[in-house]
């Protein structure tokens, strides 16, 4: 019961922030308002019985990201530009409305498997358990596991964060 | 009424919608970087509800793993996009998407 309370106040605020940034002229505004609905998204993965996620999200999203968006924000703003719509805002609604209505439309005739219980309920294991283990069991296990997509992510990582030096190192010097 | 794996898919598709039409109609490079940081959130509640809701079959929680990994994904695709951004706002003084043709032929 109270995860339903839950979604029904998450989900609008999800929505609406979400709208927002992308209707709203000042630009700085829509990047708190971003930082927002990454939180509230965090409470959806708590309603969802993911509470590793949840803290992730609230660490990578908004401490790394939401940070990252902010400083770009203010390293590039043009205060009387604003957040202006391209020459293409009509056919973007409409494309965007379709895909939309095709999604739920496909969402809604489906016959999806459900089933009763959470994941870990139906290994035996009880639900008021936290999922890290349960996570590292599926990442890390022999047989069906995910190392070297990890040890890929991790030099990703690093690819990123050499990239992202390199792009905006002043070349002045030279 | 108790939730189904519906709701969130339907949350889902309203919010990978509203970032995919900020991703085509905004003219701000950083607000386009912003929407598709939203469609990536959309996204990532679709595989967690799938997660949650549909029956295992192989391992319990793989999709958290996916989201997992869309995240460090999404970490790595904003680092760099951000600085690629600066890079040409530092040359162009301008993030206007419609201003940055200098590839185009």
């Amino acid at each position: 019961m109270i995860t339903e309370i839950a979604f029904w106040i998450l989900a609008p605020v999800v929505v609406i922030a979400a709208l927002s940034v992308v209707l709203l002229r000042d630009i700085f505004r829509a990047a708190l308002l971003l930082i927002l609905c990454f939180f509230t998204i965090a409470g959806i993965y708590i309603t969802l019985n993911a509470d590793f996620l949840a803290a992730v999200q609230v660490l990578i999203y908004v401490g790394a990201i939401g940070i990252l968006l902010i400083f770009a924000v203010m390293l590039t703003r043009n205060i009387q530009q604003g957040n202006p719509f391209n020459r293409i805002n009509g056919p973007a609604l409409l494309l965007a409305l379709l895909i939309m209505v095709t999604i739920i439309s496909v969402v809604a005739v489906s016959d999806w498997p459900v089933i009763a219980e959470v994941p870990q309920q139906a290994v035996g294991v009880p639900v008021d358990e936290p999922t890290t283990g349960h996570i590292a069991e599926a990442l890390f296990n022999k047989e069906s596991g995910f190392v070297l997509p990890f040890e890929i992510a991790s030099v990703l990582l690093l690819a990123a964060l050499i990239g992202a030096v390199v792009l905006v190192r002043r070349r002045d010097k030279e | 009424m108790s939730l189904t794996i519906e709701h969130y898919l339907i949350l889902s598709a309203v919010l990978f919608s509203i970032g995919l039409y900020g991703a085509l109609a905004k003219r701000n490079a950083v607000a386009i970087l912003m929407c598709i940081e939203i469609m990536l959130n959309a996204v990532n509640i679709a595989i967690v509800a799938f997660s949650r809701y549909l029956v295992p079959e192989v391992v319990v929680l793989t999709g958290h793993v996916f989201a997992i990994f869309i995240m460090t994904v999404a970490a790595a695709e904003a680092a760099v996009g951000l600085a690629i951004i600066i890079a040409i706002y530092r040359s162009r003084q301008s993030v206007d998407v419609e201003q940055m043709d200098l590839m185009k032929w």
